[in-house]
Order: structure tokens, then C-alpha cells, then sequence
């Protein structure tokens, strides 16, 4: 290609840093992504001597290069102060203080989406160029830690989560072990008889999925682990990767052994830089003691390595076309399917992705067998199930119930809640669930016929306190602002649903407006390209039909 | 795109449209067996982008609407093309688009959207839109993205589907994005090598000629006035097709037809813009 370039030079730092990111590597496009990081890291923001070397350097167009910077929140495409506050401002943290944390920070404040840590919240991430990134909230403990009932959880705040010794001691690589006496067909029957359900959402069976990818004749095969979680009160992957981070290394090795990947990329979103640490640290060790690389444990002919891959601030990647773009270092926009992942995915091959909870399941399935693992939970639901549980209850945090567990059940572990006036569940694309409506059992099926899902788990408590019309509004502003913007219905409908929400808020709209609400909410679930826009007016209509919400 | 074929004759594909048994060559979109099917994104000449989602239609089976310009026949498929689903999201995504977008000079649009009744004017006078002054940074052509409805075709001419310049691309996210140079650059300091093929593709008019762009700022642009010949190009011996537009005598803009097998509609700088010699001969 015969590109053009800009003038603009980086600055020595801003060089240095790029460099280092790219040493080693082969340099292609999807190194954009983590060389966009490391300019941004370094100084803070993105300049345009930066974004010049990263384009000579990777030999991608300056127009391109930028229309790929400027898809990331994350990144800064002017100088502003070298320390930023993210504050959260979404939906647990609002119901939580948020606006007065935001007020009360003297550094430069960016508002934030969801930062994933709901029950410490009102949250907010310190971030530095050229240092790092901290939580400004103190730690909190797992609120089940040492619970014998735990199976997902049982390593989380028990093992040190540096420590490969700890891990194995804790029963790690048990399963891995057995996969390799089974051989790959065996671990996708073991999944399958399982009934193993996708926990990033979308309720996908597992086997199926694995099945499918592992019978395309075309070479490579990809695994992507989807660690992105940025569905607003979502918080239980990454409270599994900081706690077990071997426990995933492990699954995507299991996962990519019945799939035949020789390559994983655990994409990670930008905002858990604990968890990167640690995934990265256990990444290398297990590297360095022969768990991944070639002949892993001794198994001859098996070759899988991982690479880990950071977002820069995008809801949308963690939809499971839009994150192979984001790797390939495009912009983070869903692709039009079919063609499918598992037949065309990452770089054009056949690709299984899963979420980071759905892997985790898959260890006890290799440890215990699945006919066992599928006498937890109902028949429809297997196993059980991490939820986020935040907004206004005594004890926020991320709890292990067996699914078919009440709403009220869950509740009550949490500390209960006085003057309920509603649930949100299974975030800001789920639906309501009314006082009168707790004793719901916690399944898929069962949120299902309950108009809403359970989603990625969340579990929202609203008591009376809470502003509802408020709380919709910033429902409709994340959509709005995570919107790729690539289709008509849901680059425009998420405007005129906040706008039309708006006026209804401040007593300003009349009945038209929700003949408008429900004229967008259907353009955009029927003609939207992704799972973003399509479900963009699902908790909105759910306020209005269910919980009969006064606007 | 009108390709000739002159590989083996394709399988046939049976299918029901609208009621109606349908036979198409394998590999065929949708879209290809409609008559009529309003569509701004689809290109001719280009791969489907199908982001604008005014081509959507009920494919039995399917939860959503399906794109027909990119969504392949499968045997057996049934297709309504027709239906209250269909026509009410047809009216939605042109009452979305006219909202938020100057949708004036998209040919066929108005009279879609009297079709099906769409009324733009619903959201509102707040609504907001994309509205913001013209870039005209060069002598050749006209950016007016008041008007850009972001199809992707403009990029995708200008990138790796025809000219391999990529001065432009989709820059920002959501309703905040819009076509860009990088850093929003003027043209003359992009990439930008003039080849006014992204015009070429441009449903809108959001791109034109700087020549159209004045004479409709005047009030002096009239298309029952113009004539279109086809001739071929004699900048150099390659010999592409042009089609002079020409009002009063004047060459006012020049195209290339999309099937001619030479330049599928693509130019340069020369046989797109230099014809200014002509007239001052
Ligand atoms: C807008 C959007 C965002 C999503 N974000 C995530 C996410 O952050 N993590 C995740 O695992 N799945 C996410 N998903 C679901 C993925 O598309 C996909 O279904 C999932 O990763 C598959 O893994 P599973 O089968 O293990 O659940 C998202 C989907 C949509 C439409
Ligand atoms: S539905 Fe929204 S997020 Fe998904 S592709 Fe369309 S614009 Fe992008
Ligand atoms: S004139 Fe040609 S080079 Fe310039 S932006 Fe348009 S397509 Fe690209
Ligand atoms: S400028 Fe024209 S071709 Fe380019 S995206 Fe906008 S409407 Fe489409
Ligand atoms: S961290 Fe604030 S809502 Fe999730």
C-alpha cells in the first residue's frame, strides 16, 4: 500500500512507549488496539505525531487509524491533565452518591459508564499516564467467601491468585487432566449432557456451540474469551478473574483442547486493570511451567497459547462479532450474521467464543461429569449461577446460588430489602420485576415467561428512595452514547428515545410520546443489526408496561 | 453490479417472494429478485454495507427483519416484502433519517416516504440533528455531511474496494459519528488524490461537484435542463467511460456508468475533473 502520513513526530516518550509495545511482534493491524494503549498510557492522550508513528509503524491508513481511536472512550484525542478520575455515573452508582463523589474530586473528572464494580460503589478509577491505574474505594470482601456451598467462587479469596502452586494445591488442572483422558469429542459430550448455557447473555448452549466450531474442516480455530463485561451492574467476571485467575487460563486451554484453537485472546475490557495484572501474571507462569505452548502438561501434538487483549472503553465489543474487529484493530462494530462466528470469526475462521463465567462452569463439568453437573439447578437450567447483586441493599457483591433459587432467596442473602419498589434484572437490556413478583425462581426459563432475563446476571435493587424516572433516563443515555452508531434504527432511535424520555421525565411530554417510544423501541428491536440496538428499549418498555410506571 | 458472468451458469435457488414461487441464481441476495425495493446503502458497485436498514423484509423463521441487499436466498426461504412489520419500519428508519439529516437532494426519498407515511417533523423541533456548515476546502468537490447519512459507501470506494487511497473513514461512535479525514484534516492536506469516486457512489448528495454546489447555492441548478452523454475518456489510453452532464452549454459534472466493465463507475482526477479545458476552448 502506498500510504500518506502525517507531519506531526511523536515525542521520544510517545515513541518509546510505542515501540515497546510493538517489540517483538509482527506488526500487522491488530496490533493497532495495543499500540493506540501504549501512546495513550504514556502521556494520556493520543496526538497526532503518536498516532503517525503507530500508522508507519503498523502500515495502517491515518484516516483509518483514527476512526478506530476515536471509536474508544478510553482514549483522548486532546492533552488533558495526565490524571483523570473516572466517576461512575451509571445505574448502581447513581442510586449510590455518585453525583456528590464526582463533586468532590479535585483531579480532572471523566463520567463514566459502568466501571463493573457496582458493590463497592459509587465507584471511581484513578487513572495516571505514564503510572497506572487504582480503585478510589476500599476493597470488600466476597460476601459467601468460605460458604462450602461455593463451586464457581470455592478458589475466590481463598487461594492467592498469583500463585500456580495454590491453584494446583486447590484442585487446579484436575480438569484439564481429565479432558486429555477423554479426548475432544468426549469433553464436548461431557458439555453437552451438561446442558451447559452461555452466561455472557444470550443463553447459548455451549456444546452446540463448541460442536459446530470443532467440526469446520478450515484451519485456524480461535477462542476468543469474552472478559469485556460491560453490561451495567455486571461485576461476576471480574470478580473470578482478580480471585481465580489460573481457574480461566485453565478453562480456554479445556475449551480450546475439544475446539481445535491453537490461539485464545482473552479480550478484557480496559477498566479491571487488576484483573488484567493478574491474568497476565497467570498467563506467564503458566506459560513458564509448561501449561501453555506446545505439549501442554505432557500431552503430545496439543499447542494453545493466550493473548490478552485490552478494550478501551466500548459496550459494544463485548457483542461477540464487534470484539473480532476491535482484535483485528477495526472499529468496534458488529458484523451482519450469518455468516456465524463458529463458521467465520476471528480473522475470517471459524471461532467459539464464550464468556468468562460460562468457561469457569466447564472445570466442574471435567471434574464432576455432566450428568452430575446437570443435577444441579432445573432441568432447563443447569448448575448454578454467579449474580450481581447492587443498588440499595445492606450487602452488594457478586453471589453463587444454584439457579431455581427465588428472586427473595437472593435477596435475603444480600441483607433484604425494606420498602422494595423494584428489581432490575438482567441489566440495562432486561427487564422489572415488581414487589409482588420476588418469589420469581431464578432460571432462564422462568425470567423468561416473567417478560424479562436474567441476562449477565444482574440484580438491581431500587428501593423507594430511588428516582425512577432518573434511573430510565440513564438507561437510555448509555444506550445512546454506546451505540456504534453503524445502523439507522439504533444510532438515531437510542437519540429520540432519550429525548422523548426526557421531555415525559420533565413533565413536559404529552401522550404522543409514548406512541413515539413504542414506534422507536419497535423499529429498533426488529431492524437493528446487534443485540444492542434490539434491546435498547426493553427495561424502558418494562418500566412503562410492568411496573407501571408513571411518566 | 451488472458483472458479466462467464464462469459456469450458476445452480437456480427456489424461494417464496410475496406469495410467489421465485427462482434465482445461487449466491443471490434478496434484494437482486425485488422490483423496487427502496435502498439508500446498497451500492451497485460495492459490497453491502447494510447499515441504513431501509430494505428490510420478513424472512419466515427469523426474530428480526432481515437486510434483503446482503441476506442470500436459501432454498425454501420464505419472503414478505409487504407486510404492516415492514412497512413500519420502513417508515421509522426515514423518519429517523429525515430528522436527524437534510434528506433534499436523496433522489426517490420524498416519495418513499409519502409511501408510507413517514413524517420526520414527529420528533420534534429539538430533535437533534447533524446539521453543520459545508466543508468546501478545495476547488473540486463538496463535503455536506448535513446531508451525510453514513452509508459507508463513500469510504468504502475511497478504501480497499476500489481506490486504495483511504483518505476518509467513519470517525466517532454512535449519532456522534461522521465521515473523517484523519484529525479532520481539509482535503487538501489528506490523502485525498481527487478522484471524486466517492460522489460517484454518494446517494445523497452530501458529496458533489463544486460546480453543482454553487449552482444550487445560486438557484441556477436544473436537472430537466441537463443532457448526459456518454463518451470516452482521452487523458490518457486506458479508456474510460465518462458521462458529461451538461446544462446551458455547460458541463456541469461528470459520472461513469457502474456497468461499464472498465471503470464500474471509478475515474481519476483527469476524466472526473479535468474538463474545465473544454469549456474554455
Ligand atoms: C451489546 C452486547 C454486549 C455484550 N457484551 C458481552 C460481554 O461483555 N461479555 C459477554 O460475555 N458477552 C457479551 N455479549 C454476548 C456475546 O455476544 C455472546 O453472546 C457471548 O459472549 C457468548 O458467550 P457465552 O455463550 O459463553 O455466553 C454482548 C452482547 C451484546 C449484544
Ligand atoms: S444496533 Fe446499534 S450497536 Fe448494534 S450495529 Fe446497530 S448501531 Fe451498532
Ligand atoms: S476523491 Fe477519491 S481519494 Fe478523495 S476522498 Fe473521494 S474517493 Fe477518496
Ligand atoms: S458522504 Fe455520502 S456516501 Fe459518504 S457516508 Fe455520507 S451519505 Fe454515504
Ligand atoms: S460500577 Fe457504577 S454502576 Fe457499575
Amino acid at each position: 500500500m502506498d500510504l500518506r502520513f502525517l507531519e506531526a513526530a511523536p515525542s521520544t516518550v510517545e515513541q518509546d512507549a510505542i515501540d515497546a509495545a510493538l517489540d517483538g511482534t509482527d506488526c500487522g493491524r491488530d496490533q493497532l488496539l495495543p499500540a493506540l494503549h501504549a501512546a495513550n498510557d504514556a502521556v494520556g492522550w493520543i496526538s497526532e505525531g503518536a498516532l503517525n508513528h503507530i500508522c508507519r509503524r503498523l502500515s495502517v491508513p491515518p484516516a483509518e487509524a483514527y476512526g478506530v481511536a476515536t471509536f474508544y472512550s478510553l482514549f483522548a484525542m486532546e492533552e488533558r491533565p495526565r490524571k483523570v478520575v473516572h466517576v461512575c455515573v451509571d445505574l448502581a452508582c447513581k442510586v449510590n452518591g455518585a453525583e456528590a463523589l464526582a463533586a468532590a474530586q479535585t483531579d480532572y473528572v471523566v463520567r463514566s459508564p459502568c466501571l463493573g464494580v457496582c458493590e463497592r460503589a459509587p465507584a471511581a478509577l484513578a487513572v495516571e499516564a505514564g503510572v497506572g491505574s487504582e480503585y478510589l474505594m476500599p476493597e470488600l470482601p466476597l460476601p459467601q467467601k468460605g460458604d462450602p456451598s461455593l463451586r464457581l467462587l470455592r478458589r475466590v479469596g481463598v487461594v492467592d491468585p498469583s500463585s500456580l502452586d495454590d491453584y494446583r494445591a486447590a484442585g487446579g488442572y484436575a480438569a484439564l487432566r481429565n479432558a486429555f483422558l477423554l479426548g475432544p469429542q468426549d469433553v464436548i459430550r461431557e458439555v453437552t449432557e451438561a446442558k451447559l448455557m452461555g452466561r455472557g447473555g444470550a443463553a447459548f448452549p455451549t456444546g452446540r456451540k463448541w460442536a459446530a466450531t470443532a467440526g469446520q474442516p478450515e484451519r485456524p480455530h480461535y477462542l476468543v474469551c469474552n472478559a469485556d463485561e460491560s453490561e451495567p451492574g455486571t461485576f461476576k467476571d471480574r470478580v473470578l478473574m482478580e480471585g481465580d485467575p489460573f481457574a480461566v487460563i485453565e478453562a480456554m486451554t479445556v475449551a480450546a483442547y475439544a475446539t481445535g484453537c491453537t490461539r485464545g485472546y482473552l479480550y478484557i475490557r480496559g477498566e479491571y486493570p487488576q484483573a488484567f495484572t493478574r491474568l497476565q501474571n497467570a498467563i506467564d507462569v503458566a506459560r513458564e511451567r509448561g501449561f501453555l505452548g506446545t505439549n501442554i502438561m505432557g500431552q503430545p501434538g496439543f499447542e494453545f497459547d493466550i493473548e490478552i487483549r485490552r478494550g478501551a472503553g466500548a459496550y459494544i465489543c463485548g457483542e461477540e462479532t464487534a470484539i473480532f474487529n476491535s482484535i483485528e484493530g477495526f472499529r468496534g462494530e458488529p458484523r451482519s450474521k450469518p455468516p456465524f462466528p463458529v463458521e467465520k470469526g476471528l480473522f475470517g475462521k471459524p471461532t467459539v467464543v464464550n464468556n468468562v463465567e460460562t468457561l469457569a462452569n466447564v472445570l466442574l463439568i471435567l471434574t464432576e461429569g455432566g450428568q452430575a453437573y446437570q443435577k444441579i439447578g432445573t432441568a432447563q437450567s443447569t448448575g448454578s449461577k454467579l449474580f450481581c447483586v447492587s443498588g440499595t441493599v445492606p450487602r452488594p457483591g457478586v453471589y453463587e446460588v444454584a439457579f431455581g433459587t427465588t428472586l427473595r432467596e437472593l435477596l435475603d442473602l444480600a441483607g433484604g430489602v425494606e420498602d422494595l419498589r423494584a428489581v432490575l434484572l438482567g441489566g440495562a437490556a432486561g427487564g422489572f420485576v415488581r414487589p409482588d413478583e420476588i418469589d420469581l425462581p431464578l432460571t432462564m426459563e422462568d425470567a423468561r415467561a416473567a417478560g424479562t432475563t436474567l441476562g449477565s446476571g444482574v440484580v438491581l435493587v431500587l428501593d423507594g428512595t430511588v428516582d425512577v424516572g432518573g434511573f430510565l433516563l440513564r438507561i437510555a443515555e448509555f444506550f445512546r452514547d454506546e451505540s456504534c452508531g453503524q445502523c439507522v434504527p439504533c444510532r438515531i432511535g437510542t437519540v429520540r428515545q432519550e429525548e422523548a424520555l426526557h421531555r415525559i421525565v420533565r413533565r413536559e411530554g404529552d401522550s404522543q410520546d409514548l406512541v413515539l417510544l413504542r414506534d422507536v423501541g419497535r423499529v429498533m428491536r426488529d431492524s437493528s443489526i446487534c443485540g444492542l440496538g434490539q434491546t435498547a428499549w426493553n427495561a424502558i418498555e418494562s418500566a412503562i408496561d410492568r411496573l407501571g410506571v408513571q411518566l | 453490479m451488472t458483472v458479466v458472468d462467464i464462469g459456469l451458469p450458476r445452480r437456480l435457488v427456489e424461494f417464496t417472494l410475496d406469495g410467489e414461487q421465485v427462482a434465482v441464481p445461487e449466491g443471490s441476495t434478496i434484494l437482486s429478485a425485488c422490483k423496487d425495493m427502496p435502498t439508500l446503502c446498497y451500492g451497485d458497485t460495492l459490497e453491502p454495507a447494510n447499515a441504513c436498514r431501509v430494505c428490510m423484509v420478513e424472512v419466515e423463521g427469523s426474530r428480526t427483519l432481515v437486510p434483503s441487499c446482503s441476506r442470500k436466498v436459501e432454498p425454501g426461504m420464505v419472503v414478505r416484502t409487504d407486510t404492516e412489520r415492514t412497512r413500519h419500519s420502513r417508515r421509522m428508519v426515514l423518519e429517523l433519517l429525515g430528522s436527524a439529516t437534510d434528506l433534499s437532494t436523496t433522489p426517490q426519498v420524498a416519495e418513499w416516504m409519502a409511501e408510507v407515511g413517514a413524517d420526520p417533523t414527529r420528533f420534534g423541533p429539538d430533535a437533534a440533528t447533524v446539521a453543520q456548515p459545508a466543508h468546501v476546502d478545495n476547488a473540486l468537490y463538496v463535503r455536506d455531511y448535513s446531508k451525510c447519512i453514513l452509508c459507508y459507501k463513500c469510504v468504502d470506494a475511497c478504501g480497499d474496494q476500489w481506490q486504495n487511497t483511504f483518505a476518509i473513514a467513519v470517525a466517532g461512535r454512535g449519532f456522534d459519528s461522521r465521515i473523517s479525514t484523519e484529525f479532520s484534516a481539509p482535503l487538501p492536506d489528506s490523502a485525498c488524490v481527487y478522484c471524486g469516486n466517492c460522489i460517484e457512489v454518494c446517494p445523497t448528495g452530501a458529496l458533489s461537484f463544486r460546480r453543482e454546489y454553487d449552482k444550487r447555492a445560486e438557484g441556477t441548478w436544473d436537472e430537466s435542463k441537463q443532457t448526459a452523454t456518454t463518451t470516452v475518456c482521452t487523458f490518457c489510453g486506458v479508456g474510460c467511460n465518462l458521462t458529461l452532464h451538461v446544462q446551458d452549454n455547460e458541463i456541469v459534472k461528470v459520472t461513469s456508468p457502474h456497468d461499464s466493465s472498465v471503470t464500474h463507475g471509478n475515474l481519476c482526477i483527469k476524466g472526473r475533473f479535468g474538463w474545465q479545458h473544454v469549456q474554455n476552448t
